[in-house]
């Protein structure tokens, strides 16, 4: 399976992303610039965490106009899987792959730190090989973190089974508690902790595996003939 | 060329965490008259005057000044600038 990692100018986390998919789940990826035109080379399309364009005017406002987006959003539409984490959950949310908006937090205080969730929903492509209603450890960094979205659009999004995380304990605002949501055709999931941070016990947590692991034998089932 | 004046101000109803820590603080300084503060965006852009300034103006705020999801935008149309 051939992951892409996209790149901004200010992303930060796409090293840590390109090596969760080398190193911890020991697959193809490569980085693509945000000026590229084609995803059509790639399996997955995973847009990392950082400051895309400084966070200038919104959060992942100005990345969502840039070149590589066109080709994100075909492929999107296509089915194939696309994952975006923190900035790159916001730059979703821009994009309106994804409903809503983010605000700042709460307590207006940039969070960082691992953060207790709730898997509540294991029938997607990115959590089947997690347990329903487990609770996982996987680290947050972010400061504007707080999912807004209507009260129609909250009860659409549960009642659809479209949200995938929640905090355990209220940490930014977030309306239900959200850390992360999918798309109503279940191949776009935006998320605010990091799954490529957690990715071996040494380093706190590995509760991020099972993300890309999931990613992986759901593409299996599909693409790969049994022999 | 002309100036263009747009107000960016969050939707009624959205929680503004910054606004709420201004008029905290605000009352921290004895100023208890204020009731509530919503924080916004003002841009000054300048831009040619074409026939359809408006509705590229409008444009503008949809799809990058404002997201429409938590905020509403107005603007007002200025005075002429030498470019």
């Amino acid at each position: 399976m051939k992951f892409a990692v996209i790149v901004f100018p200010g992303s930060n986390c796409d090293d840590d992303m390109f090596y969760a998919i080398q190193d911890g789940l020991e697959e193809e990826v490569e980085k693509v610039w945000y000026t590229e035109t084609s995803l059509a080379a790639y399996d997955a399309i995973l847009i990392p965490g950082g400051f895309s364009y400084g966070d200038y005017l919104r959060s992942g406002a100005i990345a969502r106009f840039a070149p590589v987006m066109e080709s994100v959003m075909e492929e999107a539409e296509k089915g194939k899987p696309v994952l975006g984490v923190c900035n790159g959950f916001q730059v979703l949310l821009e994009a309106r792959l994804l409903p809503g908006a983010m605000q700042r937090n709460k307590n207006l205080k940039f969070i960082c730190r691992p953060t207790p969730l709730n898997v509540v929903s294991n029938n997607t492509m990115f959590t089947t090989e997690y347990e329903k209603g487990r609770n996982v450890t996987i680290p947050v960094a972010h400061g504007d973190g707080n999912y807004y979205c209507d009260d129609k659009t909250l009860e659409k999004l549960k009642s659809n089974n479209q949200v995938v995380f929640t905090y355990e304990t209220d940490i930014n605002g977030s309306a239900a508690g959200i850390a992360g949501i999918i798309n109503e055709k279940g191949n776009v999931l935006g998320m605010m902790p990091h799954p490529e941070r957690a990715m071996s016990d040494l380093l706190g947590s590995a509760d991020g595996l099972q993300l890309f692991q999931s990613m992986l034998k759901n593409w299996r089932e599909s693409h790969v003939l049994a022999p | 060329m002309i100036k263009v004046h747009v107000y960016v101000t969050l939707k009624e109803g959205v929680l503004d965490p910054q606004g709420s820590a201004v008029t905290n603080s605000l009352h921290a300084m004895n100023y208890e008259e204020v009731k509530n503060v919503r924080i916004g965006k003002y841009m000054e852009l300048e831009v040619e005057n074409t026939k359809n300034v408006e509705q590229r103006i409008e444009e503008m705020c949809e799809k990058l000044l404002s997201n429409p999801v938590i905020e509403d935008y107005t603007y007002t149309i200025g005075e002429a600038v030498s470019s």
